[in-house]
C-alpha cells in the first residue's frame, strides 16, 4: 500500500527516528512503512493518523 | 534484587540465561547417574534422563513469550517469519534424514539434535528476512 509517510514527516522536518520515538515504535517499523515493505496494523494507522491529524485514507492509498 | 528488564527482549535474555543453566545443571546431573556403573534404573532413570529436555523446551516457550510480549508490530512480524522459517527448515531436515537413516544412507542421530537445527535455523529465517524484507529483524 501507498503512503504519504515520507512527505509528512518531511514536512514536520522529523527523522525516522523522531516519527518512531512519537508512535512508540522502532525506526526500522518506519522505515519498512515508507517504503511500502510493511502495511501497518489499523491500530497503528489510527496513530499514525492522529499524529499527523489527517483522516487515514489521507495517508495511506490504495494501489 | 534485580529488577525486571523493561523489554520484552531484555526478558527473554533473562529467561535464556536462566534456562542454559538450568539445562547445564540438569545435563550434568543425568550424565552424572546415568551413566555409570550401577546407573541408576526405574521411574527415576526416565525422571533424569527427559530433565535436560525440560529447559529446551523451556526455550521454545520463551521465544514464544518474546512473540507475544513484542510491542512493535513490525518486529514481531519479523521474528514470526523467523520462526516459521527455522521451523520449516528443521523439519524439512529431519524427515530428508529420517528417510536416509531409513535406507542406511545416512548414520543416526539423536532426536535432540534437531532442536539444535531449529535453532540454526533461526539464522537462515534472519537471513530470509534480510533478502525479503531487507532487515533481518535482530539475532534472538
Amino acid at each position: 500500500m501507498k503512503n504519504r509517510l515520507k512527505v509528512l514527516r518531511a514536512e514536520r522536518d522529523w527523522s525516522q527516528q523522531d516519527l518512531a520515538e512519537r508512535l512508540g515504535v522502532s525506526r526500522q517499523s518506519v522505515n519498512a512503512i515508507e517504503t511500502g515493505k510493511y502495511d501497518p496494523s489499523l491500530p497503528l494507522a489510527f496513530r499514525i493518523a492522529d499524529l499527523f491529524e489527517q483522516p487515514i485514507e489521507a495517508i495511506f492509498l490504495r494501489d | 534484587m534485580l529488577s525486571k528488564p523493561k523489554t520484552a527482549h531484555g526478558r527473554y535474555l533473562v529467561r535464556l540465561f536462566g534456562l542454559m543453566s538450568l539445562y547445564l545443571s540438569l545435563l550434568f546431573i543425568a550424565v552424572r547417574f546415568l551413566e555409570r556403573p550401577n546407573a541408576v534404573t526405574g521411574p527415576l532413570a526416565y525422571i533424569l534422563a527427559f530433565g535436560p529436555a525440560v529447559p529446551v523446551i523451556g526455550i521454545f516457550w520463551a521465544v514464544a513469550r518474546l512473540i507475544i510480549e513484542m510491542k512493535d508490530e513490525y518486529q514481531r512480524l519479523l521474528l514470526v517469519r523467523q520462526t516459521l522459517v527455522a521451523t520449516g527448515f528443521a523439519l524439512s531436515l529431519a524427515t530428508g534424514w529420517g528417510f536416509l537413516e531409513q535406507f542406511s544412507l545416512a548414520p543416526h542421530i539423536p532426536a535432540y539434535y534437531w532442536a539444535v537445527v531449529w535453532f540454526a535455523g533461526l539464522g537462515v529465517g534472519a537471513a530470509f528476512n534480510r533478502f525479503t524484507m531487507g532487515d533481518s529483524g535482530g539475532c534472538i
